[in-house]
């Protein structure tokens, strides 16, 4: 037992050469199978009959339909969720209330139900077989199998987004900026815009980058609510799958490799604003 | 301008903060609310600056009912413990702040604006950092941007709430005096909360000593020494 001699590592919380490249080589080899591959096989699989074939999946009109159907409803889904996640980290963060408890295990709700139950409970809610759903048909309303439903399941799975992102954050901050900003004369509305907003902001544009990759690819709700009409209720997420069980697997993945492209251009404007604001973003950190 | 505290209470929930209490503080004077955490004199200091509303009793500013006002039309200078500079503003918006939150009409102008934030600047003896973030300066002088900061809007009353807590011992001993020379200077009624008599006994023109909600004594500080109410008051002030 004598002869073990142990070596100090510089730092206490640095582990043994060995153990670090295996935990590095591990984290990596994932990475690139589980996350890098799969993009890779998507892009190469929709140029596999050259660009051209690729660029004339997205002329057909169904492409096109779902394209557009997508951009809209995460273009109304999005900032919907933006301003309720804002009000309910809001509630949460900034005052003492009964039943906050159960407010937050009711936000992370959507993170738990399988989407494809979230949809079926909206059909069931607004369907015919309901009476809401009955006075809806009665009215002219048409929310399951069209449009409104549409938005509505991709709201529901995506309202956990940027209040989860903001409730810690404005949880760290405390009341103190906006209580100084009252003493100083300025109005509610004034405190939320020129203090609140701006010392959120990355913490909301994160959520909100990320409630709208979801939104854009949520498939399991919108495909139990949507009906999958083709051409007109059909999300980007639905085409692809349609055109992949036709066998029209250059339409398909064309289709995915935009859907894809997407949620990339989405990540590197946020990476590129971060880094833009790099000066910025040093200074407000907290003292 | 005089501040009558009369028979003030604050419950939350049923802890009780201050049982009733009654102080009257004479114009421009500068006193200290003295007493262990939990004494009350945070919540006594916030109930004066409209960040609290009492349970019960009354507050007078010169001899008018201020109980209801709200925080905005209360005019108070109110530091913050840790100051709670605005981070993402340089130090000369942190201290226009105020004056651009005014309604239009009495919103001074830019170039005004200008003129009053650099004598505040200069009054703090800190003219050119300006343009600086709150993150980038020292705690001694954050905690003069954040008087700067209260004295931009033309306050009735000065209101600090630990406002050395946060200081190494050196520099809170100086900017004790820079605190007692900006009241004579400015003139105003100031009221500021300590857990250090020593702070407290050094520059204040009246001591008020608090204990579980409750005022224990109110005095000159020589008188406080020399006299102590209770045995409380007299080992809270042993030095």
């Amino acid at each position: 037992m004598s002869d073990i001699t142990l070596i100090r590592a510089e730092s206490v919380t640095t582990e043994p050469r060995l153990v670090r490249g295996v935990v590095i080589a591990t984290v990596l080899a994932l990475i690139a199978v589980l996350l890098f591959a799969p993009l890779i096989a998507v892009f190469a699989e929709a140029l596999r009959q050259g660009w051209a074939a690729s660029l004339e999946a997205f002329a057909s009109a169904d492409a096109q339909s779902a394209i557009r159907l997508t951009l809209i409803v995460a273009a109304i889904a999005v900032p919907l969720n933006a301003v309720f996640g804002i009000a309910a980290a809001w509630a949460i963060t900034k005052f003492d209330f009964r039943g906050k408890a159960f407010l937050i295990t009711l936000i992370d709700l959507p993170f738990s139900v399988s989407p494809v139950v979230a949809g079926l409970a909206l059909v069931l809610l607004f369907g015919v077989n309901s009476s809401l759903g009955a006075w809806l048909v009665a009215n002219d309303l048409k929310i399951v199998f069209a449009f409104p439903g549409i938005v509505l399941a991709t709201m529901f799975v995506t309202f956990p987004f940027v209040a989860r992102e903001l409730i810690p954050v404005m949880i760290e901050q405390g009341r103190a900026e906006e209580e100084v900003a009252l003493t100083l004369g300025a109005s509610g509305w004034r405190v939320f815009f020129t203090v609140t907003l701006p010392n959120i902001r990355w913490a909301l544009l994160y959520g909100v980058l990320l409630c709208n990759a979801r939104a854009m690819g949520e498939f399991g709700a919108v495909a139990v609510i949507s009906g999958k009409i083709r051409g007109e209720t059909t999300t980007m997420p639905i085409m692809i799958e349609m055109f992949y069980n036709e066998y029209l697997s250059v339409a398909a993945f064309s289709l995915a490799a935009l859907l894809a492209l997407l949620a990339l251009v989405t990540l590197t404007l946020k990476s590129a604003l971060e880094w833009r604001h790099a000066d910025l973003l040093a200074a407000t950190r907290r003292h | 301008m005089h501040i009558e505290i009369d028979e003030l209470a604050k419950e939350f929930g049923t802890e009780r903060a201050l049982h009733p209490v009654s102080l009257a503080i004479p114009s421009g004077a500068l006193i200290a609310l003295l007493g262990p955490s939990g004494s009350g004199k945070t919540t006594l200091l916030r109930v004066l600056g409209g960040l609290e509303f009492p349970t019960s009793g009354r507050v007078l500013f010169d001899g008018q009912d201020a109980t209801g006002l709200s925080v905005q039309e209360r005019r108070a200078g109110f530091v913050f413990q840790h100051y709670a500079l605005f981070k993402h503003m340089t130090v000369f918006e942190n201290v226009a702040y105020g004056l651009r939150a005014r309604k239009r009409r009495e919103r001074p102008t830019e170039a005004e604006i200008g003129r009053r934030v650099n004598r505040l600047l200069d009054l703090i003896q800190l003219p050119d950092i300006g343009a600086r973030y709150p993150n980038q300066l020292s705690g001694g002088q954050r905690q003069r941007v954040a008087l700067a900061r209260a004295l931009a809007i033309e306050p009735r009353m000065l209101l600090l709430d630990e406002p050395f807590g946060a200081l190494d011992a050196k520099v809170r001993k100086e900017l004790r005096q820079g605190l007692r020379e900006i009241h004579d200077r400015t003139g105003l009624t100031t009221v500021f909360v300590t857990h250090d008599q020593a702070e407290a006994m050094e520059i204040a023109d009246l001591v008020v000593v608090m204990s579980m909600g409750r005022i224990e004594q109110v005095g000159k500080p020589a008188e406080i020494r020399a006299k102590p109410a209770s045995d409380f008051v007299r080992k809270f002030t042993e030095a």
